[in-house]
């Protein structure tokens, strides 16, 4: 799993964010609380839909981080494969909210993770825009500023027999506008209260 | 009785079946649906990803509207992802009153304010804790004989929140399923993932997942949901799954509201069956038998009164 040495080799996470401040943390730190009482039983890989598809799989995950391989959980699939089925939340002995984790962990790789880690997070980030702008998701108009992001011209074909579906039933529309502007100070308050946590 | 209503933004677009064929089924039930006015989208899967203060202050903008609009009613979302949401802002806030004031806060700005005794539903809550199997069965007019269902219950209506069934085994659709005279198939993908939305950011996993489903659906006639995002993978995406894996074959996918409807006698049209995008012949097929039969069985037995709708008995305060 590792193939690089500037590892720490303590059990202690290592301190990250220098020059974010004097209150500055490691980002991941909300993550590692939620896992704190990790006791590796693995029940979360076992129930994973998606566990395949992971790099790491949610056991080792929870591991890594809380052994502070920070940039090694950053680099990682495999919190971008869970698709919020809750079961592992669930199932967890120790009752931790794992789909939580995984989401906060999307949400900070976006933001201190590697450009690939970037990358992966646009789809959210184009949901999020859609819903700000419009106030209800206009489908449509989320997927194309999705296609623009991404700036991959093979993804869109992949879509396009959905998408002659949806329009021969009459299912995709024109953006509706109506509730335009509606999520604004929304919006404003929200990133009012988390710059002032 | 009745509902403040929240459609969530798929039921007013690529999913107008489930939310035609659950109004249509509410009134035939005596139950009243009040429409949130002014409601907004609730953040789906994806805002937890972007911001977690976000994925809490949208649903409760919806809340704040509804207690301000139906006070005191409960709050229905047949969308899962929707149902989700709003139950999860209200199970956070319950016993932490810091982040209550935040997300107070954050929708303060049209003087709204969430209500923590609200209670949010889903449409599988609604219709066998406060309807009943009994009740949904006396307003069957053509029981689907002869009809196997696949009853798919996704995830989130059962998880992480275990309100109104057994997350591990659940069994509120099959009841229902049983009061419309369907044969339910017994399944192990009932409650297992449909990919969500990794459909869009990793379409292979997705199609796995789906492919999976449909192969284990065998010999049922059709498929049940009660999730626009199920619907939408399990059957706009079924082409491509079902190259994925050899063993799975085409079968139709419906919202389970429509399959209430077409029991309590409205046609496939009034249910908006054509909006499906995955109908096979077969079960087309078997609809036509089976009204073909309602239809005789009714005209034997005069079974005609029973259409007028008894809502004007029950009481429809609360």
């Amino acid at each position: 799993m590792r193939t690089e040495s500037n590892h720490p080799t303590t059990l202690v996470p290592p301190l990250h964010g220098e020059g974010r401040g004097p209150h500055a943390v490691d980002p991941l730190d909300e993550v590692r609380d939620l896992v704190r009482a990790c006791m590796q039983c693995g029940t979360c890989t076992a129930s994973c839909p998606n566990a395949a598809s992971m790099d790491l799989t949610p056991r080792q995950m929870w591991r890594s981080l809380l052994f502070g391989f920070t940039d090694e959980v950053l680099r990682s699939k495999t919190f971008w494969m869970c698709s919020a089925c809750y079961t592992c939340t669930l199932r967890c002995p120790r009752g931790l909210q794992l789909t939580r984790a995984m989401a906060a962990l999307k949400r900070l790789a976006a933001q201190h993770g590697p450009g690939a880690a970037r990358r992966k997070g646009i789809f959210y980030q184009a949901f999020i825009d859609n819903v700000h702008k419009y106030g209800r998701v206009q489908e449509m108009d989320l997927m194309f500023h999705y296609f623009m992001a991404m700036r991959d011209p093979l993804l869109p074909l992949r879509f396009t027999p959905v998408g002659m579906k949806l329009l021969a039933k009459g299912k995709l529309h024109a953006p509706d506008g109506r509730h335009k502007g509606v999520l604004d100070d929304l919006f404003t308050r929200v990133r009012e209260l988390e710059g002032n946590p | 009785m009745s509902y403040a209503y929240y459609p969530g933004c798929s039921l007013t677009e690529s999913a107008q079946e489930y939310d035609v064929s659950t109004r249509l089924v509410f009134d035939r039930l005596c139950l009243g649906l009040n429409e949130i006015d002014g409601w907004t989208c609730c953040g789906a899967g994806a805002v937890d990803a972007v911001s977690g203060l976000l994925a809490l202050a949208l649903p409760a903008r919806n809340l704040g509207l509804a207690a301000k609009q139906f006070p005191g009613k409960d709050v229905l979302a047949p969308c899962s992802a929707c149902y989700l949401n709003h139950l999860k802002v209200v199970e956070q806030t319950r016993h932490d009153r810091k982040l209550a004031h935040r997300v107070n806060q954050a929708i303060a700005g049209e003087d709204l304010a969430l209500d923590p005794g609200v209670r949010v539903r889903h449409l599988l809550d609604v219709l066998v804790t406060d309807v009943g199997e009994e009740r949904i069965g006396q307003a069957v007019l053509m029981p689907l004989e002869g009809l196997v269902v696949a009853p798919y219950y996704g995830c989130q209506a059962l998880r992480p929140y275990p309100v109104f069934d057994d997350p591990e085994r659940p069994q509120s659709m099959h009841r229902i399923l049983q009061a419309l005279g369907a044969t339910v198939l017994d399944w192990d993908k009932a409650a297992t993932c449909c990919g969500a939305s990794l459909m869009a950011t990793d379409q292979d996993t997705a199609l796995r997942a789906v492919a999976g489903i449909l192969s284990a659906a065998g010999e049922a006639h059709c498929v049940a949901t009660v999730c626009p995002l199920c619907q939408m993978n399990l059957e706009a995406y079924q082409r491509q799954a079902l190259r994925v894996n050899e063993a799975a074959r085409a079968v139709a996918v419906v919202y389970l509201p429509q399959l209430m409807g077409l029991a309590m006698g409205m046609g496939p049209e009034d249910v908006l069956l054509s909006k499906n995008l995955a109908v096979t012949d077969r079960l087309s097929e078997a609809l036509d038998r089976n009204h073909a039969q309602a239809n005789i069985v009714s005209f034997r037995s005069d079974n005609h009164n029973r259409r007028v709708s008894p809502c004007s008995r029950t009481s429809s305060s609360r």
